[in-house]
């Protein structure tokens, strides 16, 4: 007898259904999560970036009006004038020679009277949050506990803040410096990574030929991805700052900044997070290169193209928009690493601008981690602000690639 | 490449005792073939027989994939393709290709066109050269409004016929035809052999083609191909004639039962 055997399935709709609807909630929580922890985290910085400050002044600055003319419409000889009867010779003579009077400007010799002389003392801050729940009672605290101080609602993050150089009085204190610190190093990073970058993930995808040793190269581009970055600060420091000491100081260049006797200098700096950035550029690089359809390739030989014709025409253009997008991921990974300039040795304070890639630097990670580490209430909120700069500075350089990247992927 | 031996001989492409491996992999053996000057010639046979092997090795394109070889000669106007001084980029600019999926660039139509004419060195009117491509393609009046427009945005059929204009544009002797209307509807396929049919009286055609009836109108000479059936199952040639002959009369028993449909 040969019968049919029966294949019996069991009515399960309703059940996949279900597992179906599970994921999907498990998959919505977990992108909740992430929200709420971005939030948390923008309330964070926000909260401490606003609020209720109580500043008592050493010097009242009204009592430094001149003949009748309030500190803010005085010139600057008269500004001079003013800081000279208020601070001891002494200091005025050092502040001469760190840099002559007739070289600042009014506004830097305006800023020194504050820092000099007003001195604004921030005696209580208050965040965000409680500045807003509950204005009466602070107002009452400041009239009962610091009866001379003045109650203001403050924004540590002002165009004050993005003017005014590093100070270790934390109200006259800005990012300044760091800024410039940062954009510099980013320039000479993207700079140099970009194009090393770019290139060799050309070789190895166009060029090379598929051996043990390229597979061996390939193979360790993407583990060097992963290497702690501190690692790259150690060999920053053996390579660019000690090696490669007379170029990067720009002696060789006959280039001496009397500030810098060593490589510590943002082209230091700028090459060290190059290294850092590389192998990210060329994965992504690589892996964009990879994705431009065979076809294409063929129809370009097929017209009695070369390979660099073939490259330069078809790949690149078409690999771009990837390539842009890897470049992106190293800008963002770069401003933010802390780590290896520290090894390299940014410094912590200093008060110029960096004019040259041969200037010694701080750049903004630096400056947040100097302030977050101060014992000062007030330099928290600075960190704050500066947090808030280094946001906008990183969402601004990635809105240029990200406008580039749409530019060449227009489509045709 | 050196000057042309015989530029006027009456076989363009000579192929002798050709074989294409791939790595240890012979995929087609020991094809002798002659192609004519001005004609279309079609190579037939079943999937995986090694017609499309066949035709890349007569410009070179086979390799572009890592781990190709050949033995044997292919004659160019006389002159062996694969002589150690032959630029293979050069065989290509002599020797265009038309591929089976429709492949523009992802530029203008007009671009299209001129970008093999100007890496080519060509320092002529473009305009002219675009329109006269795109006019011997039978493209140009369904185009000339929007030569600015995307390549990509044409029908199927139409970026066939602009990608047999750009092969045109730089003035190759010889195109290469892999299945080129195998993706397109029976109208767009019945305008690439029309098509076909006015090239010949310039250029001289090879075509690979699934489709009999294809090979049975567009093509002057047939070439049957099919594995050899030995252990390893390589593709080789198993005859060639006249198209009139190979689809009335061929010699061949697999022949006759290929283009009758009994089996393939």
């Amino acid at each position: 007898m040969n019968r049919k055997p029966v294949f019996q399935f069991k009515d399960n709709l309703a059940s996949r259904n279900r597992s179906g609807l599970t994921w999907r909630l498990v998959f919505q929580a977990s992108t909740i999560v992430g929200i709420l922890a971005l939030t948390a985290l923008l309330f964070n910085i926000l909260n401490q970036t606003f609020g209720y400050t109580a500043y008592e002044a050493r010097v009242d600055p009204d009592s430094l009006a001149l003949n009748g003319v309030s500190l803010e419409e005085q010139t600057k000889a008269q500004l001079i004038q003013v800081l000279q009867t208020r601070i001891s010779s002494g200091a005025f003579n050092k502040l001469e020679k760190d840099k002559p009077f007739a070289e600042r400007s009014r506004q830097e010799v305006y800023d020194l009277i504050y820092d000099r002389v007003v001195k604004y003392k921030a005696v209580a801050i208050w965040p965000l949050w409680d500045s807003l729940m509950r204005p009466a009672e602070i107002k009452q605290t400041v009239a009962q506990d610091f009866p001379t101080a003045k109650l203001g609602f403050v924004s540590w993050i002002s165009a004050d803040f993005l003017r005014r150089q590093q100070s270790s009085d934390p109200v006259l204190a800005g990012v300044r410096t760091a800024l410039l610190g940062s954009l510099w190093t980013i320039a000479i990073t993207i700079l140099a990574a970009f194009p090393l970058g770019v290139g060799a993930a050309i070789y190895l995808e166009e060029y090379a030929s598929d051996n043990w040793l390229n597979r061996l190269i390939r193979t360790n581009i993407n583990n060097l991805a992963g290497v702690p970055s501190i690692i790259y600060g150690i060999l920053g420091l053996a390579i660019f700052v000690r090696t490669l000491e007379k170029v990067t100081s720009g002696a060789l260049f006959g280039f001496v900044d009397p500030t810098t006797a060593n490589g510590r200098t943002i082209l230091s700096a700028g090459l060290t997070l190059a290294l850092l950035v590389l192998p990210l550029i060329i994965i992504n690089a690589q892996e964009a290169i990879r994705a431009v359809p065979v076809s294409l390739r063929r129809a370009s030989y097929g017209l009695g193209a070369t390979k660099w014709q073939t490259v330069w025409a078809h790949v690149l253009p078409n690999a771009l928009p990837g390539i842009l997008t890897g470049a992106i991921l190293a800008i963002s990974r770069a401003i933010g690493e802390t780590a290896p300039l520290v090894v390299i040795g940014a410094s912590t304070y200093i008060t110029f601008d960096p004019n040259s890639p041969f200037s010694k630097f701080t750049t903004l990670p630096i400056q947040i981690y100097q302030w977050t580490s101060r014992p000062q209430d007030e330099f928290r909120f600075l960190a704050a602000a500066a947090i808030l700069v280094l946001l906008a500075l990183l969402l601004s350089l990635n809105a240029v690639a990200v406008l580039l990247r749409n530019r060449f992927s227009r489509r045709w | 490449m050196a000057q042309p031996v015989s530029s006027n001989g009456k076989y363009v492409l000579e192929v002798k005792n050709l074989s294409v491996f791939y790595g240890d992999f012979e995929a087609v053996t020991n094809v002798n073939l002659n192609i004519e000057r001005n004609k279309i010639t079609a190579i037939i046979g079943p999937s995986g027989c090694g017609k499309s092997t066949l035709l890349r090795a007569l410009n070179r394109m086979n390799e572009l994939v890592p781990g190709t070889g050949v033995s044997g000669e292919v004659l160019f106007n006389g002159q062996n393709l694969y002589a150690s001084h032959v630029d293979p980029v050069e065989v290509r600019y002599r020797i265009g290709m038309v591929f089976q999926k429709p492949n523009p660039f992802p530029k203008s139509i007009y671009e299209n066109i001129a970008w093999g004419a100007r890496i080519h060195g060509y320092k002529g009117n473009m305009d002219e050269l675009v329109e006269f491509s795109l006019r011997q393609a039978a493209l140009w009046e369904e185009v000339k409004d929007k030569l600015d427009q995307s390549g990509l945005a044409l029908s199927g059929g139409q970026q066939q016929r602009l990608c047999i204009a750009r092969a045109l544009a730089v003035q190759p002797q010889v195109i290469l035809m892999d299945e080129p209307a195998s993706s397109l509807d029976p109208l767009a396929t019945l305008k690439i052999e029309e098509l076909m049919h006015e090239l010949k009286k310039n250029y001289t055609i090879v075509i690979v083609t699934h489709n009999m009836q294809q090979a049975a109108r567009a093509s002057d000479y047939t070439a049957m191909m099919m594995l050899n059936g030995g252990e390893t199952r390589s593709g080789t040639m198993i005859e060639f004639n006249q198209t009139s002959i190979i689809f009335t009369r061929p010699k061949d028993k697999r022949t006759e039962g290929y283009v009758t449909g009994r089996f393939g």
